[in-house]
């Protein structure tokens, strides 16, 4: 089991031990621990590979930043300085204010949905990083795509990964952790909603007068 | 030496929302059955998965395949109270219609159908999208998830509220949120790397 005092989900909600919150997360452990693992395996690796730390940083800062979670993003950017040996903050968060947008959008394979397309930003990294960000690059763009308009895919928005140096393998651990940030992220501000309506409860409680007769 | 990502030339590929058992192709090569270790086979977890194509390309990375896999386990199949698979599963099949993952949206259908007995309302959702109405309680559930899944998430004490009201308690909501926040995280993989094949016949 994941030691409970790292768990970057309970850290970025602010989950108190023996809260009703951690109750709640108690109610589903194996799902606590493995989205903690998760965490883990993609961030702390016990094999980076040819994906390196701080690539993974600043993909993470980039992608969270979209999601405009200030925590979250903090949380990120931080670690991304720890590992940031290029100079990579400040042209990550440039790209962040480049890519901002709202989604889900996108299009659907031509026929009866494409009544449902919705077009939106198509974002690229801006020419003048391309040096700082090397193959990062296409990576951004990549990360833009999922994060807000997956229903565009193509296979030659994987060939575009290839072609800039990234192995199979590689895309596998870059899709996967795009993704589960999507997840980890709506995890926090999910329960961060519910924990704040707990907590007025708990107040309400406490500050209302309440006869015990009338709380039994 | 790089690779080349594969491409289909399908003549009848899905192109609507469908409760039908399609299929999915991948766009990068996954493992080979001959390739794979212990620690391949640690990530996959059941090796009846050795078979799937969606697998056996995520097994590439098999810590995390792993960690992703009893995440998403405990999340639908863990009984112990909550919300029931039903709704985990409607909430799957909501969020799936919103971003647009044709196959996620329909393997996840079906479970909300089975488990629900309210095929039609899940096929309404299909076709209709997610303003579709389907009743006070199941409107609530996929308002709450739409909301959760945009980005940036629309999701606030609001939705709390309202799932409250619904009748939700807070592990039911936790529930609501763990099932809507997998498929984000689902959706992504399956649009990204790969397509749906039609129905075999």
């Amino acid at each position: 089991m994941s030691d409970k005092s790292k768990d970057i989900i309970d850290q970025l909600v602010g989950v108190v031990p023996g809260s009703a919150l951690d109750a709640v997360r108690n109610g589903r452990p194996t799902a606590r621990d493995n989205a903690q693992k998760s965490f883990e395996a993609l961030f702390a690796p016990v094999d980076a590979g040819t994906v390196l730390l701080e690539e993974r940083f600043a993909i993470a800062y980039f992608v969270a930043a979209l999601h405009k979670d200030e925590a979250i993003s903090s949380f990120y950017r931080e670690q991304l300085g720890h590992h940031d040996r290029n100079g990579l903050i400040g042209a990550i968060s440039a790209e962040i204010r480049r890519g901002e947008t709202v989604g889900p959008y996108g299009h659907y394979p031509a026929g009866p949905l494409s009544a449902e397309d919705k077009p939106g930003l198509e974002y690229q990294p801006d020419p003048a990083n391309r040096e700082v960000l090397g193959r990062l690059g296409a990576v951004l763009a990549h990360a833009h795509f999922l994060v807000f308009r997956p229903r565009d895919a193509s296979p030659d928005k994987l060939q575009k990964l290839l072609n800039a140096g990234w192995s199979t393998t590689d895309i596998v651990t870059l899709s996967q952790l795009v993704a589960f940030l999507a997840f980890q992220i709506r995890v926090v501000i999910g329960l961060r909603a519910l924990a704040e309506v707990q907590q007025n409860a708990s107040v309400g409680y406490a500050t209302t007068p309440i006869s015990p007769v009338a709380a039994a | 030496m790089t690779d080349k990502a594969i491409t289909y030339d399908l003549a009848d590929r899905p192109v609507v929302f469908t409760q039908e058992q399609i299929g999915w192709a991948p766009w990068l090569k996954p493992l080979e059955e001959s390739e794979l270790t212990d620690r391949h086979w640690e990530g996959l977890t059941e090796a009846s998965r050795a078979k799937s194509p969606y697998f056996m390309l995520l097994a590439r990375d098999p810590d995390i395949l792993g960690a992703r896999t009893r995440t998403d386990k405990d999340i639908f199949y863990n009984p112990d109270a909550g919300l029931p698979r039903a709704e985990r599963e409607l909430s799957a099949a909501a969020t799936s219609r919103s971003n647009g993952c044709i196959f996620c949206a329909s393997v996840h259908a079906r479970f909300a159908s089975t488990y629900s007995k309210r095929g039609d309302d899940v096929q309404r959702l299909l076709d209709n999208g997610v303003e579709v109405d389907l009743g006070d309680r199941w409107n609530t559930l996929v308002d709450a998830s739409v909301a959760l899944t945009e980005t940036p998430s629309a999701f606030g004490t609001e939705q709390i509220a309202d799932l409250k009201e619904a009748g939700l308690d807070d592990l039911a909501i936790a529930d609501l949120i763990q099932s809507a926040a997998f498929f984000n995280w689902a959706n992504r993989l399956m649009l990204s790397l790969g397509e749906p094949t039609p129905a075999v016949a």
